[in-house]
């Protein structure tokens, strides 16, 4: 059964791997929660129920107590995200020196709102809290990547260069 | 027999009290015991200790010693040993009794704590007392009264959160007012094994739930309803109904199993409206079966019997019993009785004196169920011990009455008194309950009293007083919670008037008097009185029926008997 759900989510061979590799670093299943949870979604781009339905069974829990662990984390996503994920620095720091400006140029290039998938399935935009380089206001993480003094011109760059590798895969 | 341990006693001193308890007491017991009221939301007796209301708060200290030497510390304004005392609170729940431990329960300090988690608690909670079903029984309502600042300093606005989410079929949650002690997850994980029941998301958004396409619905989800402190989860069937103060407590016992376990009836003006738990270790702990709690329902049921019947014609009691009483004398050893294993002990001797007037064979029916391992046991009439220890029948009952059946065939049999059995449903066929006259008591109309030549309404057991014995062999009392509804009479009176209408000698068919009969007759029940058994039950002496094969699997606090023989081994 847990099988036919691990196809349903697609998990790719190699996460599999790491996730029963993963637990076996803890005495005790439960605590392989978390680092399974980061599999997936590193894997899957978000949680689903039938993930959190599957990780309890693999860590012998049942669906509740891993549903409690990923509500309680807000960077545990339980809706799918568009293919780059774009996160706009808020806090005082990058707010200061043009933040809001900055994710509004993101929305507007790619004709979206903060927290909704773009039309064009290439990104999701975040407007988040701090992320800890206010040396370098604003900034913005573009998937693992740090882009230091996005102002708006730097945003619109950024914005072309993803729409421009996009067309390239397509 | 091993001797129980003697428990290691220690001394506590609580506000200046002292007090000998065992060592490992949890602090808010032992403090109950001295008579000093700690406060608490999230602690339960009968659950894991997780400390996250902090209501109860206490200040804690041991008495010092000297490091190097180990010497007792002196304090010379007392003359007594002086107490190490920790500088920040601590909760009782979570500290546990050692020998010379210090508790302050009554400080500036703990005032404050007080004062300071009873703000916060009420910081996001509705003021709907009003409209609240718990307001009368609510641990928060009456300990901000107890330790509250008695007025708020919140000016901003409350959190809006779902007022009714329907967790299971009979469980109704108002997030709001869920103070998130997590009793209910606790219950459902510890102690019926079905953890379906968390918190989500977190601080003040923190919500009680279920996973998605799951639902609280074990037969035990009204108890998280009884332990939530507040009027978060409310019982769909009793929201909405009544207002706690107005109701009447009258102790019962939960007939729908031989598990028999304690409870409490609830009624007001002659009308039940709910059923609760009356904790009792022995049997029970403090938790019921859901479905032992609709067993009221039964009391206002259409199909209630609530008129005297003589061949199918209403008429009086007394012309219906002398006719009674007439076909009994002409059928002269033909009777058959055919005993419930849901009467009361008291009833039971009573048929039994009734089936030895008449020389009648007796007969009972058996209603084998599954036991749940908790609280419903595999035998699901409450009382067939009862019947064992008065006599009234020697071996177990059976499933049909084939034995009955077949001699109603050959003619031995001609009248059978039915004790509120549907003789059919038992196994008996329409040809059958054709060929003899029957003489039924009962509560609730069937195919028998349909088919019955005399039917007498009698009381449901939230109508009468009497006792019953559970599996244990437990003898336990029940109250009359109601009156019985017109046109019904009470068992006993009936059944008495039957024995002295069929020719034997006349006896009053009340408590005292069958019980001071009892007392004589059977062995294992002398020097017991209905007045003065104790609300917890008694155990009576099980040895004699020990090689009878009971039906009951394991249950809370019961082993069958087939277990703890191989335990043994």
């Amino acid at each position: 059964m847990s099988a036919a759900i691990s196809s349903s989510m697609n998990l790719k061979p190699a996460t599999l791997l790491r996730i029963d590799e993963v637990i076996t670093h803890y005495p005790v299943k439960r605590s392989a929660t978390l680092p399974l949870l980061h599999l997936i979604q590193e894997d899957v781009g978000y949680i689903s129920e039938e993930a959190i339905t599957w990780v309890a069974t693999k860590l012998e829990l049942q669906p509740i107590n891993v549903y409690e662990v990923v509500t309680f984390y807000p960077m545990f996503r339980q809706k799918p995200i568009g293919r780059r994920h774009i996160k706009v620095c808020r806090t005082l720091s990058c707010a200061l020196l043009g933040g809001y400006k900055t994710c509004e140029a993101f929305e507007h290039a790619f004709n979206t709102h903060r927290g909704e998938i773009s039309p064009d399935g290439e990104v999701t935009i975040e407007f988040v809290e701090c992320l800890a380089s206010c040396g370098t206001a604003p900034v913005v993480l573009i998937d693992d990547d740090l882009h230091e003094n996005v102002d708006v011109a730097k945003a619109k760059k950024l914005s072309d260069q993803i729409k421009s590798e996009a067309s390239q895969r397509r | 027999m091993i001797a129980p341990l003697k428990p290691d006693l220690i001394t506590v001193n609580i506000d200046g009290k002292e007090i000998a308890v065992p060592k490992g007491t949890n602090a808010i017991e032992a403090a109950r015991l001295v008579g000093v009221d700690v406060p608490y939301y999230c602690y339960h007796p009968k659950l894991s200790v997780v400390g996250n209301c902090r209501m109860c708060l206490i200040e804690i200290g041991m008495p010092a010693v000297d490091p190097a030497t180990k010497t007792p510390i002196m304090d010379p304004a007392t003359g007594k040993q002086k107490i190490n005392w920790i500088p920040r609170p601590q909760i009782g729940c979570a500290t546990n009794a050692s020998p010379g431990l210090h508790i302050r329960t009554n400080t500036a300090q703990i005032k404050d704590c007080r004062e300071g988690v009873m703000e916060f608690l009420l910081v996001n909670h509705p003021l709907d007392c009003p409209i609240c079903d718990q307001a009368g029984e609510c641990k928060l309502q009456e300990q901000s009264t107890g330790y509250g600042r008695g007025y708020s300093r919140y000016v901003e606005q409350k959190n809006f959160k779902p007022k009714r989410t329907q967790l299971g079929p009979r469980v109704m949650l108002d997030d709001e007012r869920c103070i998130l002690c997590s009793r209910c997850i606790r219950f459902c994980k510890e102690v019926v094994k079905d953890d379906v029941l968390g918190f989500i998301d977190r601080g003040s958004y923190s919500t009680l739930t279920c996973f998605p396409g799951k639902a609280l619905e074990n037969n035990y989800s009204l108890n998280t309803v009884d332990i939530c402190p507040v009027g978060a989860l409310t019982s769909t069937d009793f929201r909405f109904k009544m207002r706690v103060w107005f109701l009447k407590q009258t102790n019962s016992i939960d007939t729908e199993s031989s598990v028999g376990a304690n409870t409490v009836v609830w009624s007001r003006e002659g009308v039940i409206y709910r059923i609760t738990p009356r904790p009792n270790d022995g049997v029970n702990d403090t938790w019921m079966a859901d479905t032992g709690r609709e067993l009221f329902k039964a009391v206002r049921a259409p199909n209630r019997l609530t008129a005297v019947k003589l061949d199918g014609l209403d008429t009086s009691l007394e012309v219906a019993l002398n006719s009674a009483g007439a076909i009994l004398k002409a059928a002269g050893r033909t009777v058959a009785l055919v005993g419930s294993g849901r009467s009361s002990v008291e009833e039971h001797s009573l048929a039994r004196k009734l089936a030895e007037t008449l020389g009648a064979s007796t007969h009972m029916v058996s209603r084998i169920g599954e036991g749940d391992r908790m609280l419903i046991s595999g035998d699901r009439n409450p009382n067939v011990r009862g019947a064992l220890v008065v006599g009234l029948i020697k071996k177990l009952p059976t499933e049909k009455l084939t034995a009955l059946g077949g001699a109603i065939d050959t003619g031995a049999v001609t009248v059978v008194v039915s004790l509120g059995e549907d003789l059919h449903a038992a196994g008996l066929t329409a040809a059958q309950l054709a060929k003899v006259k029957i003489i039924y008591l009962g509560t609730h109309a069937d195919t028998t009293t349909k088919a019955a030549q005399v039917v007498v309404p009698t009381l449901t057991v939230f109508e009468k007083s009497g006792t019953l014995v559970n599996q244990q062999f437990r003898l336990q009392k029940f109250a009359k919670c109601v009156p019985g509804p017109a046109g019904a009479t009470d068992d006993l009176a009936v059944l008495a008037k039957l024995v002295v209408t069929a020719g034997g000698t006349a006896t009053l068919g009340d408590l005292p008097n069958v019980w001071a009969s009892l007392a004589t007759t059977v062995a294992g029940l002398a020097a017991i009185s209905y007045a003065t058994l104790p609300d917890t039950g008694l155990l009576l002496d099980s040895t004699p029926f020990a090689s009878l094969p009971f039906c009951e699997g394991e249950t809370f606090h019961y082993q069958p008997a087939a277990t703890t023989a191989t335990m043994k081994v």
